[in-house]
C-alpha cells in the first residue's frame, strides 16, 4: 500500500508547480503508469481522492494512461511486449529479457486554473 | 507547442491541406482562422486584436470541445523524483566516505535481523558495521543489533510500509558512520513497497527463507528485479520441508537473469562465509576511487 505515499508525492509536486507556474487550483491530473511500476491503479485512485481532499487539487479528475511493458529479448535479439516481469519471451520462451519500458510513474500533464 | 497533444510548431496541421503526419484535432480550432468570413450565428468566438477568429487564443493556446480554457501544463515529471533526489544525496555521501550501503529487503519473518546479528559478529574488526532499522513499531530490532556492539538507529515508520530516501538520510546523519564502513539498512518487512523507493544504497539484498514458498520471486517480481543478491535463509530447516531450492532460484532468475543467489543459515552459520566474501567484494567496489581504497586490503 505505498499508493498513499505516491499520492502524497503527487500532491507535493502539485504544490511546487502551483508556486512555480502560478496557479490556484488543479482540475485534472493526467498520470502515465506502467504495468511494472509496482502501483495498483485502483488503490491509487482511492488514495488520490483521499489525499487531494481540502488541497489545491480537491475534487480533481484523475486520468491514467496505462503504458505497455516492453523488453528486449537477448535470445531473439528483438524487442518484445510483455505484461509481467516473470514472463518469458512470447516468441522464443527465453527468460533472458531486459525490461525496456513499463516502469513509468509520471505526471504527464495538468489542467489548472 | 500545442498544449493538447504536444506536437511542435512545425507539425501544426491545417485541416484539408494533407500534411504527411495526419495529425488533426478535428473541429478543435487547432488552426488559426484569419480569414474574414461573417458569423451571424450566436455562439461565442474568441476574437483576436485584428478581428481574426482564434479558438486557440485562450490560456491553453488551443481549444478542445467540451474543455474549458483553463491552462494545460505538460509536466512529464517523475512522481518519485523527490525521493530519488534524497537517494542521490545519500549515494553521494556514501561515495564521498567510501561507505558500502546495503538495503536488506524481505517479507516479515524471513530472519533478517538474526542474519544481520550473525553477519556483524562475523565481520567483527574487519569491517565496522552500522545499522538503520526500519519497522512500523518498536525499537526491539535496534536493541538486538546494539547488543552486538554495532551502532544502530531505529526508524519507526508508523503506518508507513517502507523506508524512503529522506528518512534514511536523517538516520545516517545521526549514525555518523566512519569512512570505509558498511551501513546495513534493514527495510520494513514487506516485499512490495520498498522496491519502488531508492534509498541511495549500492545494492538491494533480498532475503527469502525456506519456510516461504518457492514462488515468492514470481509473486513479488518487482523486489527480485530490483535486487542484486538473494540470500536463501534458514537452510538448516530444509530436511523438514518440501521447499525446492532449485525451483526458488529458477524463479528468481526468471525475473532477474543476473541475480546472484547464496544459500545461508544464520542459525548454524552454514553458507555465511560466502555472504561475508560477497560483502567484502562489494565493499571493495565502494572504496574504489576513495582515498582509503589505495591501502592494500
Amino acid at each position: 500500500m505505498h499508493e498513499m505515499s505516491i499520492c502524497e508525492s503527487i500532491l507535493n509536486v502539485l504544490k511546487d508547480q502551483a508556486r512555480e507556474q502560478n496557479f490556484d487550483s488543479v482540475k485534472r491530473v493526467c498520470l502515465e503508469i506502467g504495468p511494472l511500476s509496482g502501483v495498483e491503479i485502483e488503490a491509487l485512485r482511492f488514495g488520490f481522492d483521499v489525499v487531494m481532499r481540502d488541497s489545491i487539487a480537491d475534487g480533481a479528475t484523475l486520468d491514467i494512461i496505462e503504458t505497455e511493458a516492453a523488453a528486449f529479448c537477448f535470445a531473439c535479439g528483438k524487442p518484445v511486449i510483455i505484461t509481467a516481469r516473470y514472463e518469458p519471451c512470447p516468441k522464443c520462451g527465453s527468460h533472458q529479457l531486459q525490461v525496456t519500458g513499463g516502469e513509468e510513474l509520471r505526471i504527464k500533464e495538468l489542467e489548472v486554473n | 507547442m500545442c498544449t493538447v497533444c504536444g506536437c511542435g510548431e512545425g507539425e501544426v496541421q491545417i485541416e484539408g491541406k494533407g500534411k504527411a503526419h495526419g495529425h488533426h484535432h478535428h473541429g478543435d480550432g487547432h488552426h488559426h482562422h484569419d480569414h474574414g468570413h461573417d458569423h451571424d450565428h450566436g455562439h461565442h468566438h474568441h476574437h483576436g486584436d485584428d478581428g481574426a477568429l482564434d479558438y486557440g487564443a485562450g490560456e491553453a493556446g488551443a481549444a478542445v470541445p467540451g474543455m474549458s480554457q483553463s491552462r494545460m501544463i505538460q509536466l512529464e515529471h517523475d512522481i518519485l523524483s523527490k525521493n530519488n533526489a534524497y537517494a542521490a544525496e545519500n549515494r553521494a555521501f556514501f561515495a564521498d566516505h567510501g561507505i558500502l550501503a546495503l538495503n536488506l529487503v524481505s517479507s516479515p519473518g524471513s530472519g533478517k535481523t538474526s542474519l544481520l546479528v550473525k553477519t556483524i559478529e562475523m565481520l567483527g574488526e574487519r569491517l565496522k558495521s552500522y545499522v538503520v532499522e526500519g519497522d512500523q513499531q518498536t525499537s526491539a530490532d535496534a536493541e538486538r543489533i546494539r547488543a552486538t556492539g554495532a551502532p544502530a538507529i531505529q526508524i519507526n515508520t508508523g503506518k508507513g510500509c517502507h523506508l524512503d530516501g529522506h528518512m534514511v538520510g536523517h538516520a545516517v546523519e545521526h549514525l555518523a558512520p566512519q569512512d570505509g564502513a558498511v551501513v546495513f539498512i534493514e527495510n520494513v518487512g514487506n516485499l512490495v513497497c520498498p522496491a519502488a523507493f531508492d534509498l541511495g544504497e549500492a545494492h538491494k539484498v533480498a532475503i527469502l527463507s525456506v519456510t516461504e514458498g518457492e514462488d515468492k520471486p514470481i509473486k513479488y517480481p518487482d523486489m527480485f528485479a530490483a535486487s542484486d543478491l538473494v540470500l536463501v535463509n534458514k537452510t538448516d530447516l530444509l530436511p523438514y520441508l518440501d521447499f525446492d531450492v532449485d525451483e526458488a532460484i529458477a524463479n528468481a532468475r526468471k525475473v532477474n537473469p543476473a541475480i546472484k543467489v547464496l544459500k545461508v543459515s544464520a542459525r548454524t552459520g552454514e553458507g555465511m562465509d560466502a555472504w561475508i566474501v560477497w560483502i567484502m567484494a562489494a565493499r571493495g567496489m565502494a572504496l574504489a576511487g576513495h582515498p582509503l581504497g589505495t591501502a592494500a586490503e
